[in-house]
């Protein structure tokens, strides 16, 4: 009896101790992400104000490049998701074996592929043969960043699909490629959905793809053909300029950016969370 | 007595398997009958319903040898299904032979959109038939008076005895000749589970019925006949009072007294 007390007791001793040590960990973490989030705030509040959004980088403001780094984004978005997403489809519904089994391990090493390998690779087939940086060079680097996370989150999204879903369809004399699209996809659309989300939210704020292929520019511009406005290369621009006035614009470049970032993402997991709750 | 559907001689293996899941199994299915299937897990009668519509065939490399014949609603001109090769014979199969699970498997829609389903895929577009078609499936599946005036709202939002019924209101829209039923209730409370056996009772004055089930007590309140069946091969097959009260084989005796199984 005293023995099963001792060890009682010294089992509630480690539970406590893991407990600290968790919670001590998991506010470290914690620590650095509201760090930034004030620092950026702090170092960029001087220079936001409502101007940033009606000026262009020429006037001091940064709306040409919050402009210009979402149309890179979405059009990004636009090539990669429906690539993304047919590769994803073709690796749970079709694929099977070796084959699909090495799309799947290439894909998922795409994903932790450096950012600025490809955006050199986007360099030598969309900029050197044109002789110019441009925005659709921009865009497809973006895009190739993120095909892999389309394709993952799709295949991730389908593998929860039951299969009895799949078998009804086909028992009411359904073909294979009507029940993916009436029912496997309608199933997973929440889901699908967020994910894409969520993989807008972490192409949104990449630089090194897009360094040198969209490169920046000061000016308002819509064409795609030269080199096109990216708030992120222009905090990376801004930062290494001589001026304070300069380098407060990247703080508050920094901070908006990280603003948006952070919504997109809120705005992902609200949805999961709505879903889950349903 | 008319046969519905006619198992000959018939073997199946699985993908990689060794060995065949079923063995030599002939096995007739009357029309306008509830043939049952029993027997402890793993013996087959899964696999046996499954292979009836040929719901295998989505999973490639599965083996079927022997014959299955279905015949026509006069019991005549019978096709083997297991020769059937182009997708569109095979959709045409599933047409005439529908299937419930295990689980309710409600379609991401609304309940309209769920019963019209395989209508729609059929190319009926009518609105006015259509709405007909869902009225008397539901009425044929006795959840019309719940939920006629949410027809609309999705599918997902029914319970779970509610949902199966709508599955089995949108298999028979499309007027199967044969409807399997695998486990329909076993996911399901008793009040749910007695609806659907009131049901599968009314359905076969309309369809032939095969159901595999768990269920001993359900086996013997709605079929007429009942397989018997163990690793692999059929046992014993009978009208369902003979099997229930006088098998003629031990193991079948033993397995409806619940000595194993």
């Amino acid at each position: 009896m005293k023995q099963n007390e001792n060890i009682k007791s010294r089992r509630l001793f480690y539970n406590k101790v893991i407990l600290f040590l968790s919670t001590l960990s998991a506010i470290v973490g914690l620590l650095f992400l509201i760090w930034i989030l004030i620092t950026l705030f702090l170092k960029g509040i001087d220079s936001i104000n409502l101007s940033l959004f009606t000026k262009d980088l020429v006037d001091g403001g940064l709306r040409n490049l919050i402009f210009g780094q979402f149309i890179m984004a979405f059009l990004a978005t636009l090539i990669g998701v429906p690539l993304g997403m047919i590769a994803g489809i073709y690796l749970r519904e079709y694929g099977n074996g070796v084959y699909a089994n090495i799309i799947r391990d290439l894909s998922d090493i795409m994903m932790s592929a450096p950012s600025i390998v490809i955006g050199t690779f986007v360099f030598i087939l969309f900029v050197a043969p044109f002789g110019s940086i441009n925005g659709w060079a921009g865009a497809i680097a973006l895009a190739i960043m993120l095909i892999p996370i389309v394709v993952s989150t799709t295949d991730n999204m389908l593998s929860l699909v039951p299969k009895e879903l799949r078998e009804a369809g086909i028992a009411l004399g359904a073909s294979k490629h009507k029940v993916i699209l009436d029912i496997v996809l309608r199933t997973v659309k929440i889901g699908l959905t967020t994910g894409i989300l969520l993989a807008f939210a972490r192409i949104i704020g990449e630089t090194a793809p897009l360094l040198f292929t969209s490169g920046t520019n000061s000016f308002w511009t819509t064409d795609l053909n030269n080199a096109f406005p990216s708030l992120t290369v222009s905090i990376y621009n801004l930062a290494n300029f001589p001026t304070d006035k300069a380098r407060n614009l990247a703080w508050a470049a920094s901070f908006i950016l990280i603003v948006i970032v952070l919504l997109i993402n809120l705005t992902g997991r609200f949805i999961i969370q709505k879903r889950r709750n349903k | 007595m008319k046969l519905a559907m006619d198992i000959k001689k018939f073997c199946f293996t699985y993908n990689g398997a060794e060995s065949p899941s079923l063995k030599n199994i002939n096995l007739p299915i009357e029309q306008n009958k509830v043939t049952a299937l029993i027997g402890p897990s793993g013996c087959g009668k899964s696999t046996l319903l499954r292979s009836l519509n040929r719901i295998h065939d989505l999973y490639p490399g599965n083996k079927y040898e022997g014959k299955i014949k279905l015949f026509d609603k006069n019991g005549e001109n019978p096709i083997n299904i297991l020769e059937l090769k182009k997708e569109n014979e095979l959709i045409d199969l599933r047409i005439k032979v529908g299937m419930i699970f295990q689980k309710p498997t409600p379609f991401p829609m609304s309940i309209f959109d769920n019963v019209v389903y395989g209508l729609r895929l059929m190319g009926i577009k009518n609105k006015d038939e259509l709405a007909q078609r869902v009225e008397k499936s539901l009425k044929g599946s006795a959840l019309w008076n719940e939920v006629k005036d949410r027809l609309n709202k999705s599918a997902m939002g029914l319970s779970g005895g509610q949902q199966q019924r709508l599955c089995i209101a949108r298999a028979i829209a499309v007027e199967p000749e044969v409807l399997l039923l695998d486990e329909p209730t076993s996911a399901l409370d008793p009040i749910s589970t007695g609806a659907i056996e009131e049901l599968v009772s009314e359905l076969k004055k309309d369809m032939t019925i095969a159901i595999v089930t768990h269920n001993m007590q359900q086996a013997s309140r709605i079929s007429d006949y009942t397989a018997f069946m163990y690793l692999g091969n059929l046992i014993e097959f009978d009208k369902t009072e003979t099997i229930f009260l006088n098998p003629k084989e031990k193991q079948t005796e033993d397995y409806i007294t619940g000595r194993f199984g």
